[in-house]
């Protein structure tokens, strides 16, 4: 087990009251989070349940009709309608995202995807960005991969790419959106065993994941969702095998036993 | 029909000549431009502000609602009216150019929605603004979709910049005419004049070819 006691972190992260809708549709009816340092966070719930644009609305993503995000040591970003891209834009500098499908740039090399925000964005020194980035690819096993095409690599060493793209920008948080979900299933071990080590190295992390084996064994706490509310949250051991509110139990129920 | 092959041969470099110094780079000249023109129209076209895209939307439509020679005519014979003139040259620079404009316009709009939403979603995630995502993410993929299309309006402008004859530029086609006319040997010279029309666009096609290669390096086959 990997669980440490952060307990007592500095909070990195704070959501408070985050509402969103869409048209008539309320995704988020009043979500409060927090993330303290070095802390994994697995969100989990069914589909539609707005686990996702809980994790979208953390960089701005989706910029939510009400409540505010704040960062440990930055301002907070309040949302009210009428908040500009720009504002939502000072959330990212925090975090990076790893996301379902990759999204890794198809018209740039491996390297070039994970140079791209450190030498575009951060102003940081070509040939220093290019060794880090070549020291993180040897760590998920992709050094020799540097030269290829996104479409030249199989979906577990692509999401990889996607993993090291976001590590290269040194960011404070992690937020994975579901990053297994688009793999084959025999591709899936690869990906977990990265974020794996990373959560035993104190990274921040934020997860949406069906994989609740997964998230047993790297979440700190797990939040249980569902139509929009946290309808559960608390320690992997005590959500994932003994829950308390009756969604929670269906759900767990459900996806530990599919048939 | 007895063959002049003689007149062939000699006015087969007048033509070319005409092609060299005036077709091509009043082709090469107004594509540049009208492209500029076009990106701009395409940005202005998606924006949410519905003035600003509203805007976008008259040129287009004007444009590709009007034919190039009643274009070219506005603005050669018809701006003097109202005290501005121009040469041959800059009138027909500037009816092409805005003519390509309107076309590509719609080209490169297309591409750039063609680009699915998670690169500008990838480009903001790792720090980028709307305009640095759209430089380095968006328009690099757009330009590999809009290759063919905007190869289309090359070609074609290639073959519409015949209409600057009309206005007075000494390009490919008013070369043929003169010789034409001196000659008395039209359908000899009109098919020649044809032919070296039809080789350009040849090599052209040639470059498109070779372009999409270059672009297809990066996607799965």
């Amino acid at each position: 087990m990997s669980h440490t006691d952060h307990g007592n972190a500095r909070p990195l992260l704070r959501a408070t009251d985050l509402q969103k809708s869409f048209g008539e549709h309320q995704v988020l009816k009043s979500i409060d989070l927090l993330i303290g340092k070095g802390q994994v966070l697995a969100l989990i719930g069914p589909s539609g349940s707005g686990k996702t644009t809980v994790l979208r609305c953390l960089n701005g993503l989706e910029i939510p009709d009400g409540g505010e995000v704040a960062f440990d040591g930055g301002p907070a970003v309040a949302f009210a309608p009428g908040t500009t891209q720009k504002q939502a834009q000072v959330l990212r500098t925090r975090s990076a995202m790893v996301f379902q499908n990759y999204n890794l740039f198809p018209h740039m090399t491996v390297l070039e995807n994970v140079i791209e925000g450190p030498v575009q964005v951060q102003r940081r020194k070509r040939a220093e960005a290019i060794a880090e980035a070549e020291s993180l690819l040897a760590r998920v096993g992709l050094a020799e991969k540097r030269d290829a095409y996104p479409h030249q690599l199989s979906g577990g060493q692509q999401q990889r790419v996607g993993i090291v793209r976001a590590l290269a920008l040194k960011p404070s948080l992690l937020l994975f959106d579901e990053p297994t979900s688009a793999l084959d299933p025999e591709l899936v071990g690869d990906v977990l065993k990265v974020i794996k080590e990373l959560a035993d190295e104190d990274w921040t992390m934020v997860l949406v994941t069906h994989e609740l084996a997964f998230a047993r064994e790297v979440a700190d706490e797990v939040v249980f969702m569902d139509q929009g509310v946290v309808v559960e949250r608390g320690h992997p051991e005590v959500v994932l095998r003994n829950p308390r509110n009756e969604r929670t139990k269906q759900f767990v129920h459900r996806l530990l036993n599919p048939f | 029909m007895q063959i002049d092959w003689q007149l062939f041969g000699d006015s087969l470099w007048p033509i070319v000549l005409g092609g060299l110094s005036s077709t091509i780079p009043l082709s090469l000249a107004s594509f540049a431009i009208g492209l500029a023109i076009a990106l701009v129209m395409a940005l202005m076209r998606l924006s949410r502000n519905p003035v600003v895209s509203f805007l976008a939307r008259a040129y287009i439509s004007v444009i590709r609602g009007t034919p190039l020679l009643v274009q070219l005519f506005v603005i050669f014979y018809g701006l003097p009216s109202i005290g501005l003139t121009l040469n041959p040259w800059p009138s027909a620079i500037i009816a092409f150019s805005l003519n390509v404009g309107g076309y590509a316009a719609e080209v490169i709009r297309a591409a750039i929605l063609s680009v699915p939403k998670g690169q500008w979603e990838a480009g903001y995630t790792i720090g980028m603004s709307r305009t640095t995502t759209l430089r380095r993410v968006i328009l690099p993929q757009a330009a590999r979709v809009s290759v063919p299309p905007l190869s289309n309006t090359f070609i074609s402008l290639v073959k519409d910049t015949s209409l600057a004859s009309l206005i007075l530029v000494t390009e490919l086609f008013r070369r043929a005419q003169e010789i034409a006319a001196f000659s008395q040997e039209f359908m000899l010279i009109y098919i020649e004049a044809a032919m070296v029309y039809w080789v350009l666009c040849l090599v052209l096609s040639a470059g498109q070819t070779r372009l999409e290669r270059r672009f297809d390096r990066y996607v799965a086959h």
